[in-house]
Order: structure tokens, then sequence, then C-alpha cells
């Protein structure tokens, strides 16, 4: 095997980045330079599994053998490629952006902020491409204490705050349910591998998959199903950056990415469809769905709002992958990629208004939209694209759920959708109306659009969820080896 | 040959030097004696270990006096892991101590510091090695007695008061043990292990057998502190010296759950202590207990150092929780966790000697800021921290795993439940220190502990990284332990 195929590579690349950042904190010039290039690097590694991976090889590597019979490794399958691409190619534009964001509002502790956003990133990788359920948990933990410093960045008594509420469920969830889920799967089926139709067939009869769903989908905190949601809007206090990449791409996606790959590869899809005891997923799913919009709907603070519309679209994708159809979980695994650039063009937006305005709150944006124009065209067109509205990303998504949901005649699942569709339009569409039309009010002269690095990487992913839509066949390829049950 | 006589040497080593430092009478030569000691046991350990993964149970005959009547020193697969534990921290530990001990102990005690940290080695690795039940005795007491002295030598003043504490209850406890062994002698005629395992078949469920059972266990179990035995622990490594703390919390306790062992399996026989009788049930309450109860007191504490002592006595619910559950899947959980639980309460100890050599007493506020002023210790401890948490990629996980693993065979999954909620106890107390030193100002102009204290405490810290990615070596060791011991008697 070449070096380029091996995936070890790709959690190795922002490792030994992290180490190169710690060494050069004292020049802020030459670190930030590291970080484009790991991340760049990363990228280039990623890419570069893409091609093996469409043509059906799994390309795979053993790390260490931590457990008798139960070794660490990597192993590439559709899905963690998807999500792989996603994250590393996001964390390239959002490390442009972090560079003017930090500099613009003059963040302290800036190395310690790039070495646990490569180190998180690592972790990412090594969940993307984790070869069987103890190499998943070990990174996931490892993701949630590296951006522990991160959501505690400023060291106030908020973030204090929010980071132990941050650590509780997410460790407490993992540790109390997760493992013991993970424990209890390996003793039944003597195996923790992915594999397609799952491991857990004709060793686990219907009551048991049941309770073990329930201690896999509550157990993967980063999911973020009610009610064990709260870590997420509390993690806002975290820099504009982290909230952007993280607690919309990296963290959360980490979190339904292990649902869906838990459904798909340890359940298994037939194995699990039309038993009674697990109906209530998609149940859970759904009303997380409604009550987070109607939550971001009554929520002034913009980065707040946002959080809850993540909480929302987080479940979308367990709620696609827990109607157990083919086209939703297809759905389910494009929706990983479409709330992505879509989510974290907004937060771009908001970092943008914060740091060029100062403003935080939603009711505080009438007439922005004529200071930044650009900035508010960019979160216009993320706001479309998770309403779902074409041609943009997120319609592509939404699309293959709600054909999947009515293909099942599962009606209740297409109110859901609809519903939230609407509620959807509800808390975005007033920020875009009050930007662009309402007047400004008194005394909001004196500033202009943000630093040029954050308005390029909103750029950039304002354009990337456009090209999600007209170029959405590398992800449907990906998508659909995975609902085809490879 | 020089090497046929290892096990003796194991233990004659320390034994010698100890006197020997005395005639010293330099602290500096004391402490290099010690040092040079420390390594000489500890290669001595690991070749009996490979010598006995090698070619199985070594005995040998001390003076050539045929067992069972001369004194056999028995090396097996239990206790050859337990003799390389012991040194290995003893070997961590003496390097670390030179700057410890100078700061926390007056000069002209060095040598007898040595002097006695040596007898204290020399009795818990002769406790582990002997395969005479009255030696057993007569080691412990050593080990004891040097550790009363050890706790005693506390700048603090309520260090003599943990001290008398603890030597009332060691007395109490080492008392029980002889009843014990008596009792045995009473029955069987042998003081030999390995023979008493045989004899003690023919006296089975005779009133005195069962009176030295109870005795050996209460006995060993306020050694080794069992919930409620426990009363003695929190106050003598919260006063004892730094060095005494991070050395007694990584072995003394560790060689009485051995004895437990030794006792429980090998004397008496599992299927009869643990099936006919009602120890298993009564041992899994009381260590569920120890878990909860300790833990939560633990969160409660000011004394950073009491609040880890009461997280030892937690983490040692787990050893006998595992013990309890009578599989070998459950007794290679509670053995590997033995080991696991050395090294990371080891490390912990020791950076706190590191946070007490430049602080003083460490309570909770002296670690304010210390993420900023001593950088590597902190995050020493929020690594040792996190393996008693039980995080994957420490040893802590891996402990978790096969314990949890052990409660499902026996599909007692509320067992599987509890013992992870109380994990999250630990987070709890892990995170006020984490808390403290990243999210405090500092409280004053403190510099990073000297390498000399810092490199062993990462040593230890380092091998709780790497035996929790790693496990072939721990986990095969538990696992041929518990093995040998569930195939004692069957």
């Amino acid at each position: 095997m070449t070096l380029a195929s091996d995936p070890a590579v790709a959690l190795a690349v922002p490792a030994l980045g992290a180490v190169l950042i710690a060494l050069a904190g004292r020049w802020p010039n030459l670190r930030e330079t590291i970080t484009l290039i790991t991340a760049a690097l990363l990228f280039a590694v990623v890419v570069a599994l893409l091609p093996q991976v469409l043509a059906g090889e799994r390309p795979a590597a053993l790390l260490l053998t931590m457990l008798p019979g139960l070794a660490l490794e990597l192993r590439v399958e559709p899905l963690g490629m998807l999500f792989a691409l996603v994250a590393a190619g996001l964390w390239i534009v959002n490390s442009i952006y972090s560079v003017g964001y930090m500099r613009a509002n003059e963040e302290e502790h800036q190395t310690r902020f790039y070495v646990c956003f490569a180190v998180a990133l690592a972790s990412t990788m090594g969940i993307a491409f984790a070869g069987n359920l103890l190499t998943l948990f070990l990174f996931y933990e490892a993701l949630t204490l590296s951006t522990y410093p991160l959501v505690t960045h400023h060291g106030t008594p908020e973030a204090k705050r929010a980071g132990r509420l941050y650590l509780g469920i997410l460790i407490g969830t993992s540790i109390g349910l997760l493992l013991l889920g993970i424990v209890w799967t390996w003793w039944l089926a003597g195996t923790l591998e992915f594999k397609p139709g799952g491991i857990l067939a004709g060793v686990a009869d219907e009551r048991v998959i049941g309770g073990l769903l329930a201690l896999y989908m509550f157990g993967i905190g980063k999911a973020a199903l009610m009610p064990l949601h709260r870590w997420l809007p509390a993690a806002m206090v975290a820099p504009t950056p982290v909230s952007a990449l993280l607690h919309a791409v990296a963290v959360v996606k980490a979190g339904v990415f292990s649902v869906v790959k838990v459904i798909v590869y340890v359940f298994g899809v037939e194995t699990i469809a039309g038993m009674k005891s697990v109906e209530w997923l998609p149940v859970v799913a759904g009303v997380t769905i409604v009550i987070a919009s109607i939550i971001a709907l009554r929520s002034d603070n913009l980065k707040r709002r946002l959080a809850y519309s993540t909480v929302s679209q987080l479940s979308y994708v367990v709620l696609a992958a827990a109607l157990l159809t083919p086209l939703s979980v297809l759905g389910a695994a494009l929706h990983i990629a479409a709330h992505a650039v879509s989510k974290i063009t907004l937060f771009f937006a908001a970092g943008a208004i914060y740091t060029a305005a100062h403003k935080t709150e939603v009711s505080q944006l009438d007439g922005i939209g004529r200071r930044m124009p650009f900035t508010m065209t960019a979160f216009t067109i993320g706001a479309l694209s998770l309403i779902g509205i074409p041609p943009l990303a997120g319609f592509v998504s939404k699309w293959y759920i709600l054909a999947g949901a009515a293909a099942s005649g599962q009606l209740a699942a297409v109110a859901v959708l609809v519903a939230s569709t609407l509620l959807n339009a509800g808390y975005f569409l007033p920020i875009v109306y009050a930007a662009f039309f309402k007047p400004p009010r008194e005394g909001d002269a004196g500033h202009g659009e943000a630093p040029m690095p954050m308005l390029l990487a909103m750029g950039v992913t304002a354009l990337l969820t456009m090209f999600l839509f007209a170029f959405a066949d590398q992800p449907l390829a990906l998508a659909s080896r995975l609902a085809a049950g490879e | 040959m020089l090497t046929d006589h290892l096990p003796a040497l194991q233990v004659v080593v320390p034994l010698m030097a100890a006197p020997l430092c005395v005639l010293l009478r330099r602290g500096w030569a004391a402490w290099l004696l010690a040092f040079a000691v420390s390594l000489a046991t500890l290669a001595i350990a690991i070749a009996l270990l490979l010598q006995v993964q090698a070619t199985g149970t070594i005995s040998y005959l001390l003076g050539s006096w045929a067992a069972p009547w001369g004194i056999e020193y028995r090396v097996d697969a239990v206790n050859a892991p337990l003799l390389v534990l012991v040194t290995a921290i003893a070997a961590v530990v003496v390097p670390f101590a030179r700057a410890s001990v100078a700061a926390e102990i007056p000069a002209a005690q060095h040598y007898l510091f040595w002097a006695t940290w040596l007898l204290c080695l020399a009795g818990l690795l002769g406790v582990a090695i002997t395969g005479d039940a009255f030696n057993v005795f007569v080691f412990l007491e050593i080990a004891s007695l040097s550790t009363y002295v050890l706790i005693g030598l506390g700048r603090d003043r309520r260090a003599l008061m943990a001290a008398y504490q603890y030597l009332i209850m060691g007395t109490i406890g080492a008392t029980f043990i002889v009843i014990g062994v008596g009792l045995l002698y009473l029955m069987t005629g042998t003081l030999n292990i390995a023979d008493l395992a045989v004899r003690i078949g023919d006296v089975r469920q005779v009133r005195p057998e069962l009176a030295a059972l109870a005795f050996l266990t209460v006995g060993i179990s306020l050694k080794l502190a069992l919930f409620p035995l426990h009363l003695w622990l929190p106050n003598a490594y919260a006063y004892a010296p730094s060095v005494a703390t991070a050395f007694l919390a990584a072995t003394a306790t560790k060689v009485a759950v051995y004895l437990l062992l030794r006792f429980g399996f090998t004397v008496f026989g599992q299927s009869h202590v643990f099936a006919n009788l009602p120890m298993g049930k009564m041992l899994l309450v009381l260590s569920i207990a120890a878990m909860f109860v300790a833990s939560t007191v633990a969160i409660f504490q000011s004394d950073i150092k009491r609040m880890f002592a009461y997280s030892s006595v937690a983490q040692i619910g787990y050893i006998t929780l595992g013990i309890s559950m009578l599989s070998v899947t459950g007794l290679t959980g509670g053995i590997v966790h033995l080991f696991n639980h050395g090294l990371a309460k080891g490390a912990i100890f020791m950076l706190l000697g590191c946070v007490a050599l430049r602080t003083g007493q460490p309570s909770i506020e002296r670690l304010a800021g210390l993420g900023r002023r001593m950088p590597l210790t902190a995050a020493g401890l929020v690594i040792a921290g996190l393996s008693l948490i039980g995080v994957p990629g420490t040893v802590g996980f891996v402990s978790k795993w096969y314990l949890v693993l052990a409660a499902l065979e026996r599909g007692w999954w509320w067992l599987a439940m509890l013992v992870l909620l109380s994990s999250l106890l630990a987070v709890i107390y892990v995170w006020r220190v984490v808390e403290a030193c990243y999210f405090r100002e500092p409280a004053g102009e403190w510099k990073e502990a000297p390498l000399s204290m810092v490199i062993p405490a990462w040593l230890l810290v380092a091998a709780c990284v790497y035996f929790g990615l790693d496990t072939t070596v721990t986990v095969g060791a538990a696992s041929d332990a518990a093995r040998a011991l569930m195939g004692a008697v069957q």
C-alpha cells in the first residue's frame, strides 16, 4: 500500500500539524501558514482516497491492538469518505476565516486555539474512517476533549458553565450509555466491525435491539437528540469559527454520522426494519425537529437561533436514517454534506456581523444588508438552502428524505418535514427581510464589511452551497453506495 | 548460579540495603543506594516474570529446606506481575523523591527515611513472593511498621495522628491475620500455602476453618481499605510525605488485594469461599458501596490529597468488584485495574508532590492557575485524571471495559450500568482539578517543578496512555493470573 492510500495519513497530518503549530506559537504568521498548509494537505490526502472508495475499495490501516481481538483500525467506506471530505474541505475555508476573525477580535490564546483545532480535526478523521466501534468511540471521546478548550476559550464564568454542560452531557452520555451499548454489542456479536447488513442479525431479539438502539441514540450525545441537546446552544459561547466548523460541521456531524453508521453497519437497516421496538426513534427525531425549530423561532440571539436550527437539522439526519428506507438513508448522507456547507455559511455571516458591527441579536439587524451586502447575501443563500429551496444543496437532501418518507408511506414523517420547512422559513426569512428591507436604526453608522479573509471564506461556502446542487453526482455516488448496503 | 536465587534476592537486596543506609548516614548516599536497589529489584522482578511466563511457576526453597517444613518462595502467574508493579513504581519514585524528600523531611533524617522506605519495599515484596502463610504475616508487619513511620514523617502535625490511627487499625488487621493463620495451622499442621490448599480439603466446614476464613478476610480487608474498613486511609495518604503517599497508594493496597486473592482462591478455594459461602455477594455489595460512597465523599474534599485518597477507596472498590464477580473476565478486570490504578494513582500523587513542593500542602485553592504556572504538572494531572474516569486511550478504560463485560456475562446489566455511572462521579472530582488549574488566576509566582520530579511522574502518565492503547502485556498477564486463580480448585 502506498502512503497516499493509507487512511492513517489523514490522522497523522493534522496531528503533526498540531505539534508544528504549537512549536510556531511565537510567530503568528508562520503559525497560521502552518494551519493553512496542514488543512490543504489534509484535504489532498482525503481526496486522494476518493477514487479508490468510488471504485469499491476499502482502504484500511491497522493502528494498534487495543484489546485482545479488538484492534484500533481504520477502514474507509463511502459515508466516512463523504464526512471526511466535508470536514477536511471546510477546514481550509474555516482556517482562512479564523485568521480574519481571531485577529480582528484580538482574541487571546490563539496558539492553543489553532492546536486544539488541529487535534479536533485529527479526531474527526479518526471518527470518519473508524473501522470498528471501539475506534469510533476512542476518537469520539478525543473529539469531545479536544474541543472542550475551544468551547471554554474565553475563560469567563459563562464559558466555564458552558464547558461543564458540554462535557457533562457529552462525556456523561458517551460513558454512561454509549460505552454500555458497545460492550453489550461486543458481548452479543463477538465483533465490533462495521459490516454491511449489520452485526446484530440473529444474535439479539427485538427487545434487546430496542434497548441497544436507545443506548446508541442517546449515548451519541453529539447528535443532540432531545432532551440531550442543551450542550449545543451552550457551546455557542465559543469564538465563532469554533461554532462554525465544530458545532455546525465536525462535532455535530460526527454525532449524526455515528448514528447513521450504527444504524446501517451495526444494526443493519434490513435487520431492524419492521421491528416494533425501534419505532420510537422517528418519533423522538420528529419531535426534536419541531420543538427545536420553535425554540429557534423564539430566540433573539443570532447564534442561539442558529444553534437550535442545527439541533433541528441534525434530527433530519436521524429521522432519515430511522425511516430505514434506502432513499431516506441516501438523503441522510447527503444532508450531512448539505447542512454542513449551508450552516457554516450562516455562522460565518453571524461572525462577520459580530466582528464588523458588534451585533449579536436578531432584533439589531435592521438594515444591515445595506452596509454588509456581501455578508447578508451569503447568509440568504445559506438560509434558503436550509429551507430547502432549489437551486441549493439543502433541496437535494430534503428531496431524498421526503421521497423516502413518502415511498414508505410514513405520512407523519412527511408532515414533520413540511412543518419544519415552514418553521425554517419562519425563523430565517425575517432576518433576511429585516436586513435588506427595513431601514437601519439610529446610530448604526460607522461600519462596513468584515475583514477580507472572512468574506472570502463566506463566499466560498456560499458558492459550495450552490455547487452541491449543481454537481451533486460525487456525493450522490458515495451516498448511493451507502444506501445500496455496500 | 545467581539466577537461581532471584526469588530470594528479590527480598534480600532491599532488606539488606536498609541497615546499610543507617550505616552510610549520609542522605545522598542513602538515596543513591535506594536508587540502585530499586533498579536491581525491578530487573529481578522482570526476570522472574519472564521466567514464569516461559517455564511456569518457580518454587524456591530458602536454605534448601524442603517445603512444607522450610520456607518456600513461590512465583507464579499471579504474583509475578505484582512484583513488577511494586518494583517499577519504586524505581520511578526514588529519582522523584530526591527533591521532594529534601523539601519535606529534615536533612538529618534522610538516611532514616531511606532505610525505612527500603524496609517497606522489602516487606511488600516479601508478602508478594512468599509461599508461607506465617511468613506473609512477618513481611506484612515489616511493611506495616515501616509504613507507620513513613506516614508519621509528614510535615503536617496531623501526620502523627494519621500514622497512629493507621497503627491501631493496621495492628488489628495484622492480629486478625495472624489469628487466621494460627487457626489454619491448628487444623492442618502446615503453614505452606500450597500445602494448605491441599490439606484444607480435609477440614472443610469445620467451625475453626470458617473462623480462620473470617479472621483472614476481615484482617486483609482492613489492609486493603475495603469500604467500610477504609477509615485509616484518607488521613494517612493526605498527611504522609508526598513520596510516601505516591509509593504506598500505588503499591500497599495492591499487595493486600493480592493477599485476598491468595487466601480466597488459592488456599480456601473459590468454589468453597464464594459458591458455598456468601462472600461473593458481600464483596459485591461492599464494592458497589465503595464506588459510590467514596467517590461522592471525594467530590466534597477541599484537600486535594484527601480527595484522591477517597478516590483510591472507590477505585479499590472496582478491583474487589472484579474479584466478586467470580469469572475469568471479572478477575481479569479486577487484576488489570489493580495494575492500572497503581499507575494512575502513582502518577497523580507524584504530581501532587510537585505541587506540594512549590506551594506547600496542596489544597484545591493552591491549584489555581497551575495550567499556566506549572503546565507539565497540570497536564499530567489531567491525563491521569482522565484515566480515573475511564476515558478511552487511558488505562482506566481497559479496566472498565472488562468489568462491564464481566457484569454483562453474568447477565447483571444493572451492575454494568452502576460501574459506568460511578465513573461519572469521577468526572466531577477530576473536573474540579481541571477547572482550578485552568480557569482561575494563578495564586502565586510558582515555577514548574524540577525535571527530576516531573520526568518520573510523566513516565507513569505516559504509561497510563501506553497501556491504555496497547494492552497486550497488561491484559495478557492479568488474564493469565485470572485463569490460574479460577483453575486453582476445580
